[in-house]
């Protein structure tokens, strides 16, 4: 897809990639073994190869200055085809976001839709970017104790047969993890068209000692939560179907021990 | 082929339970990686913390002997529990020496008191066990199973109290699917660290009402380029804060500040030591087996997966400085698989050997035991005391001992067992802990063989 960016088309400065070249199946094993590149550590993370505008190769942080480097604030994991980073890098410009998905094409589609878009756009879609990775197995590597604010969740596969509920990305073994990666206050936004897995979804993090449920009222003011259904493939297509949709958003709370 | 059938079996890119986890699917294109030797476990030593017993694990076998009534014991089991059926794959004493914890791949966890010796409780876990930990306060056993959970068990209090034979165990806290290999709880208590075949180190918060679970992760410690073997904390006196040493397949033992994560030093042990392949070349890559430290860290000793060499490490802990102070040689082709040391850190015990050896012949599993004196030197006279290697005759206990653990007095004669025990462990290692990669025609072929492309 490479050659079609920068090609002057009418109306359109860069074509976007069209997914009917980027088919993938629906699902993936993240228990196997993978052999793609990881991080060891967060600081090994190369954020000038990701945020090139923001990390000029080279440069110091030329937005920051001498202060501590921006990091990565957002995960969307399993971001799919990016819709959720596209939307979401217009509401948060100054943010870093990063997509994680296991698909190696669907990341093939997400990369190319963000240079297409950073390409048509200059100055815009400089803050968004995504890896193939298996962030249940290598969240670590990517993201320091408390360094994300937000981290989302939406359209997970179900995983129905329940010896393979041990693959699903919300679990109480898992939401450790998650919740060493975002700070005090950080929100974990879940969704899902699939009512097992919502209830699934909801009682880990109800069980979980480090979140509690964000109020009603909080979730009317968040402009994510809107973007959630609208802004997500997966929950266009709920929406055009006239489907339901599950989800539950969790704070990030200190731990009291009674 | 159980895994080749379940593969063929299943949709999608799954193959399902273990062969999940440790990737062990095969068309058969691979020749030798389902052979027998592919679960050998390696002979596990253990030392009293004051010198008041030893104990050896090799396959089922639980060997102990009572350096104070100089005799062995024989173990005394009324918990009502099953006896050890299959391979222990850990071993470990309480801090304060009245606990002693077995378990291994017949998913059995059995707990011991020293005093005088019986089993006073045995826990079915549901998966194999890899690790297993007993907090210093002698109140919890914590044990780790294969798919990467980590599972406690209360001794004291309330939970000491619930009828004595169907208390379970309970899930504190997991490894994403990734084989456990050690397991730590800190001197203090305060937090317990897991290591993971996935180059992975979590220190959890060990919170008091640890059967509710341990949630808070006070930090990762990432810098491993394999996976991690072993585990050591070290309070050194004079330092306010704990550290944390690490051995791993990478070859390198590392010093971190468990606190926040942070990698303090790396040692080369590999590239420094040198190992012999039994081919004779040099292996520089071999996996640390084993590590081994005092409780202040005064004195690490390190096992090589492949030397005939153990490394004496020096640390500078304020500094953050790790190096090679010391290398003694063992014999040609002993190569131990297991280190241990009592709290007084006078010797350093090490045994070789392994379960399920290929070769049939002697009845009793033969190990090979030596220790190495001289290790806690005075500071005053530095040059004086080498750390040297015990004779048969000059080890405590004697013959007995010796006869008792090793499984024969004469182990010389076993050498050609020994060998092949070293290089079976050596694979089986390799076959569990190292991420299988398979060519493009491999991968092209098992897709080609997935149930869901097939049609009719």
């Amino acid at each position: 897809m490479s050659d079609n960016t920068g090609t002057k088309v009418k109306g359109q400065s860069c074509r976007l990639p069209r997914k009917r070249f980027y088919r993938a199946r629906a699902h993936s094993n993240p228990l196997s073994d993978s052999h793609f590149p990881i991080p060891i550590c967060p600081a090994e993370f190369d954020y000038s190869h990701h945020y090139p505008y923001f990390f000029p190769s080279g440069g110091e942080d030329h937005k920051n200055g001498s202060a501590s480097p921006r990091k990565v604030r957002f995960a969307d994991i399993g971001c799919g085809f990016g819709g959720l980073l596209v939307s979401l890098s217009r509401l948060f410009p100054d943010t870093l976001m990063l997509g994680m998905e296991l698909r190696d094409k669907v990341t093939e589609y997400v990369k190319e839709r963000i240079l297409a878009l950073r390409a048509s756009n200059p100055g815009q879609y400089e803050n968004i970017s995504v890896v193939r990775t298996n962030s249940m197995k290598y969240l670590p590597n990517y993201f320091g104790k408390a360094q994300l604010s937000k981290m989302f969740f939406l359209f997970p596969d179900p995983h129905f047969k329940e010896k393979n509920h041990r693959r699903r990305v919300i679990s109480l073994q898992l939401l450790d993890e998650y919740a060493y990666a975002l700070e005090l206050g950080g929100i974990i936004y879940t969704m899902t068209d699939v009512e097992e897995l919502g209830d699934w979804m909801r009682s880990c993090l109800e069980d979980h000692p480090l979140f509690e449920a964000v109020s009603e009222e909080e979730l009317e003011a968040d402009p994510v939560v809107k973007l959630l259904t609208s802004a997500t493939e997966e929950g266009q297509k709920v929406a055009r179907n006239g489907g339901q949709t599950f989800r539950a958003i969790f704070r990030r709370i200190k731990f009291e021990e009674e | 082929m159980e895994e080749t059938a379940e593969f063929v079996s299943n949709a999608g890119e799954d193959s399902a339970s273990v062969a999940a986890v440790t990737m062990d699917v095969d068309n058969g294109l691979i020749e030798d990686d389902k052979s027998k030797d592919a679960e050998v476990a390696p002979a596990l030593i253990a030392v009293h913390p004051f010198e008041k017993s030893v104990a050896v694990a090799v396959g089922f076998e639980l060997r102990l002997f009572d350096l104070e009534g100089n005799c062995s014991v024989s173990l005394v089991d009324d918990s009502g529990g099953p006896s050890h059926s299959d391979a222990i794959r850990a071993i470990k004493f309480g801090a304060n020496g009245r606990l002693f914890a077995s378990a291994g791949d017949d998913k059995l966890v059995k707990i011991w008191a020293t005093n005088p010796w019986h089993c006073i409780r045995t826990v079915s876990a549901e998966k194999r066990v890899s690790a297993v930990a007993i907090s210093h306060n002698g109140h919890y056993v914590a044990f780790a199973d294969k798919f990467g959970l980590v599972w406690l068990i209360g001794l004291e209090g309330d939970n000491a109290k619930q009828s004595n034979n169907d208390k379970k165990a309970v899930m504190i806290l997991g490894h994403y699917c990734s084989i456990i290999t050690r397991l730590e709880f800190s001197p203090d208590d305060r937090f317990i660290a897991s290591a993971d075949r996935d180059f992975k180190i979590r220190v959890t918060v060990f919170p008091k009402q640890s059967l509710k679970g341990a949630h808070e992760i006070q930090s990762f410690c990432l810098g491993h380029t394999d996976f991690v073997s072993c585990l050591a904390f070290a309070y050194p006196s004079g330092c306010a804060n704990g550290y944390l040493l690490s051995g791993s397949g990478d070859s390198t033992v590392r010093l971190w500040d468990f606190i926040s994560g942070v990698l303090l030093a790396t040692c080369e042990v590999g590239a420094k030591v040198g190992s012999l392949e039994p081919n004779g070349t040099e292996d520089a890559q071999s996996p640390i087996s084993d590590l081994c430290a005092s409780s202040d860290g005064s004195i690490i000793a390190v096992a090589l997966q492949y030397s005939n060499r153990v490394a004496l490490l020096s640390c500078d802990f304020s500094n953050g400085n790790l190096s090679v102070a010391k290398v003694v040689t063992l014999e040609e082709n002993y190569f131990p698989t297991s280190l241990g040391s009592s709290s007084l850190s006078k010797c350093l015990w090490m045994v070789m050997g392994a379960s399920n050896l290929p070769m049939p012949g002697s009845a009793q599993l033969p190990t090979r035991l030596r220790i190495i004196s001289g290790l806690r030197k005075d500071p005053s006279d530095y040059h004086c005391h080498d750390p040297i290697i015990l004779e048969d005759n000059e080890v405590p206990g004697g013959q007995k001992l010796l006869s008792e653990l090793q499984g024969s007095l004469d182990v010389t004669k076993e050498e050609a067992a020994l060998a092949a025990a070293a290089a079976a462990v050596k694979a089986s290692m390799r076959n569990m802990m190292i991420k299988k990669e398979y060519t493009l025609e491999r991968r092209e072929m098992r897709k080609k063989n997935r149930n869901d492309r097939k049609i009719k």
